[in-house]
């Protein structure tokens, strides 16, 4: 069955740890991670509740396939309601974390309450216990993990904490675990810090075993790892190159949000592309690019590891930076380069090195930093509200300035901090703040490539592409090519998007393999890991009952269907230039299609027999 | 024909498949922390090292041992220890130069790389052959071919 079948429940207001068996019936219908969670929070909480207060919860959690053999089964996601959205947050992440979780004997963690004093987590196996976190307080979360792990005396010891910004109440603060991997969005991070918690730590060595039937497990397994060994994206693309292999291929295509999303081609891209992070610089004859790395159990390892030139001034004669970490991903070279305008290769690894050190999301640290730019050149912000910085696009000091002062929630930071719709409202431009139910889009233009528009205005976390890949068909076509500048059929396509990614996330592994993998290679896997019959329509299913789960969730924290739009950029400002030149994104007409495609009321409520056939 | 683990640490992504495969074979469960083989990253410098025992010849592990628990393998070379007579001294680890074999508290003995009697999984779970089971007399050969490479006419000096 390959659960654990406990569940850790800690409460940080009593300070007390104690096991609990996992719901098996919920489990049933909603398999594991993010839909199992989701489930739980509902059941558990009121969605009212403010994110920030010790009333919500916090919930950690793996998938059936976490801790095993099955390639890229490492994920664990945090569940919880978003500061950011008002919504729900589920921020999936890789490294070595969650595979220890289930190592330990835990399925999931739950977190409630809030500590008086900074407190960490820590599990040894079935031992858990809550530990006085002040000397880590006010600490990076590389100097916490590194920390914890010479206090423990234990150099395997898996970490996962937060951040300075996540102490100063930065919304878009990520849990940061192994240094550099990330549950990024939605502002999990600032929860974990609103609660004082300032770190899990975890040794497991119980093992994940209880495999259903193993002989099939490792046939299953080995069949799906040869389908991403032989696919040209997981088996070559990604290794090499990273998702940073969508850089130029994005930009060719048209649908490279620039400068706050005034532009949709970026002059600079092929600079700060994967092909760039390869290449020799004139100082020390290396690249940007040390080696990729793997996730656990990871056979794509999509992973990048960069170093920065020692000479360029970023890091100059700051040697702590000067050493190999997570680099660049196509998400942050994004949010951090092209939507800032920035193209320094060196400056945006800096960035995002920033990013993992203080735990934060590239995404929305980015994309909030490039509507302060626009409204620093429109003159809606002035020099005195930037502490000094010259906010203009394209520089890599004001952009590598104000990443720092984030990270510290300090001065001008504190503004960044919170997120780019409060900003834009605050200086009197809400329409300037690119984001959906308040989270910052990510690297694709939703006026020239339609489908991931519609993503954008209807995904359960706000401004998100992870919930709906409809890039692979629109732009790569996986599994079919469709026309990014045809909104037809793209409600449909969405849809299936949506459901199918719900049920890899709540498997516990990577959404990256779907580059390569359908359900019909997960479901083999599933079924022979744990009970329940997994077969590939039953997964579609469960996807789509996970998705109107979460729904559920958003719609009782207050959340309408009005809140499924785009701003008037994306929706009335044409693209100015570039293949997709004139088109915006034709949110009007896809929005009902999705609605019915989806089985929901015009109002975007979902109504009895929708909720009677997915059993909710 | 006896075979040997040949390691190279740069094809390494540190994925841990190789420690899944050695511990689900000799615990039954997929467990890292009771693996024969270990990855280390060496996180600053972006390097990740694949390491087990060598099967050393002259293992001091099998010298040090004073019930005879660890005895030799003729077939595939390997040292292997028998679970029966092992009291769980630990005299082996601290003989050990490399620090490849280790106490296993669960059960009370001492575990070290078998090559799997002769068909080790961590080689064949590894996704880029950064361990691979050679002849174990040409471990060097792939090296070696590549130093030849560079007498081709054209090549390159370097």
């Amino acid at each position: 069955m390959s659960w654990t079948k406990k569940v850790l429940r800690v409460n940080l207001t009593e300070g007390s740890c104690t096991e609990e068996p996992l719901n098996m019936e919920w489990v049933e219908q909603f398999l594991g991670q993010r839909g199992l969670a989701t489930k739980y929070l509902l059941e558990e909480m009121d969605p009212k509740v403010d994110a920030l207060s010790p009333e919500n919860k916090m919930i950690f959690t793996t998938g059936p396939l976490t801790g095993t053999m099955a390639s890229t089964g490492g994920r664990y996601s945090v569940v919880t309601k978003s500061p950011l959205t008002g919504g729900l947050a589920c921020s999936n992440s890789g490294g070595f974390f969650g595979n220890e979780m289930k190592n330990a004997g835990w399925d999931m963690v739950i977190v409630e309450g809030k500590s008086a004093t900074p407190v960490y987590l820590s599990i040894q196996n079935e031992k858990a216990e809550l530990v006085s976190a002040d000397e880590y307080w006010g600490k990076s979360a590389w100097e916490t993990e590194e920390g914890l792990k010479a206090k423990h005396q234990d150099p395997l010891l898996r970490v996962a904490t937060i951040g300075v910004s996540g102490e100063k109440g930065v919304l878009f603060a990520a849990v940061i675990n192994d240094l550099h991997r990330a549950a990024g969005r939605s502002g999990v991070g600032t929860v974990m810090g609103s609660k004082n918690l300032k770190a899990i730590t975890i040794r497991g060595t119980k093992g994940v075993g209880n495999i259903k039937d193993p002989a099939r497990f490792f046939q299953a397994t080995q069949e799906a790892k040869k389908v991403l060994a032989e696919n040209p994206v997981t088996g070559e693309g990604l290794p090499a190159l990273g998702t940073q292999v969508l850089m130029n291929v994005i930009n060719e295509v048209g649908g490279m949000p620039t400068r706050n999303w005034q532009d949709s081609v970026f002059e600079g891209a092929s600079k700060i592309s994967g092909e760039a992070m390869l290449e020799a610089r004139e100082s020390d004859g290396k690249a940007n690019l040390t080696r990729n790395g793997g996730c656990f159990a990871c056979t794509i390892a999509c992973g990048r590891i960069s170093t920065i030139d020692p000479e360029h001034f970023t890091v100059k004669d700051k040697p702590e930076y000067q050493i190999a970490s997570g680099g660049l991903e196509y998400e942050a070279s994004w949010a951090l380069g092209c939507d800032t305008g920035v193209d320094d290769l060196d400056a945006l690894t800096f960035a995002n090195f920033l990013c993992n050190e203080q735990g934060m999301d590239p995404i929305s640290l980015g994309s909030t930093i490039a509507s302060a730019m626009e409204l620093y050149e429109m003159g809606a912000l002035t020099k005195e509200d930037t502490g000094g910085i010259e906010l203009n696009f394209g520089s890599a000091e004001a952009l590598v300035k104000t990443c720092e002062l984030t990270g510290l929630g300090e001065g001008f930071g504190a503004i960044i901090g919170m997120g780019s719709q409060r900003m834009c409202e605050k200086y009197g431009h809400p329409e300037l703040s690119m984001t959906s139910k308040g989270q910052e889009f990510p690297a694709y233009d939703g006026r020239a490539i339609q489908g991931i528009g519609l993503g954008y205005a209807t995904s359960n976390r706000g401004g998100c592409h992870l919930r709906g890949y409809t890039i692979a068909s629109e732009v790569l076509g996986i599994p079919i090519k469709t026309d990014p500048a045809d909104s037809d059929g793209k409600a449909d396509l969405l849809k299936a998007f949506q459901d199918a990614t719900a049920a890899f996330d709540s498997a516990g592994i990577c959404i990256f393999t779907s580059f390569a993998w359908t359900l019909e290679n997960v479901a083999p896997q599933l079924d022979a890991a744990c009970e329940g019959d997994w077969t590939p329509e039953r997964l579609a299913e469960l996807g789509e009952r996970v998705y109107n789960l979460e729904r559920e969730f958003n719609y009782a924290a207050g959340q309408t269907g009005a809140d499924d739009a785009l701003p008037p950029r994306l929706t009335k400002e044409p693209v100015k230039q570039g293949p997709m030149k004139g088109q915006v994104n034709e949110l009007g007409k896809m929005l009902p299609e999705y609605y019915a495609a989806r089985g929901w009321n015009a109002d975007g409520t979902i109504p009895q027999e929708t909720k009677d056939r997915l059993g909710l | 024909m006896q075979k040997s683990l040949l390691i190279d640490a740069d094809k390494c992504t540190g994925c841990l498949q190789c420690e899944m495969a050695c511990s689900v074979s000799a615990e039954g469960s997929f467990n890292p922390s009771k693996s024969r083989i270990k990855i280390f990253p060496f996180h600053d410098e972006g390097v990740f090292v694949p390491y087990t025992c060598t099967q050393c010849d002259e293992a001091w592990c099998l010298h040090a041992c004073p019930v005879e628990a660890i005895q030799l393998n003729k077939e595939t070379g390997a040292k292997e220890v028998i679970n029966d007579l092992c009291v769980g001294c630990k005299v082996c680890t601290i003989s050990c130069p490399f620090g490849t074999i280790n106490y296993n508290a669960d059960s009370g003995k001492v575990i070290k790389c078998d090559l799997c009697g002769g068909d080790p999984e961590c080689a064949k779970a590894c996704p880029t052959d950064a361990i691979t089971y050679v002849d174990a007399n040409w471990t060097g050969y792939d090296k070696m071919k590549a130093s030849a490479a560079k007498a081709i006419p054209g090549q390159p000096a370097s």
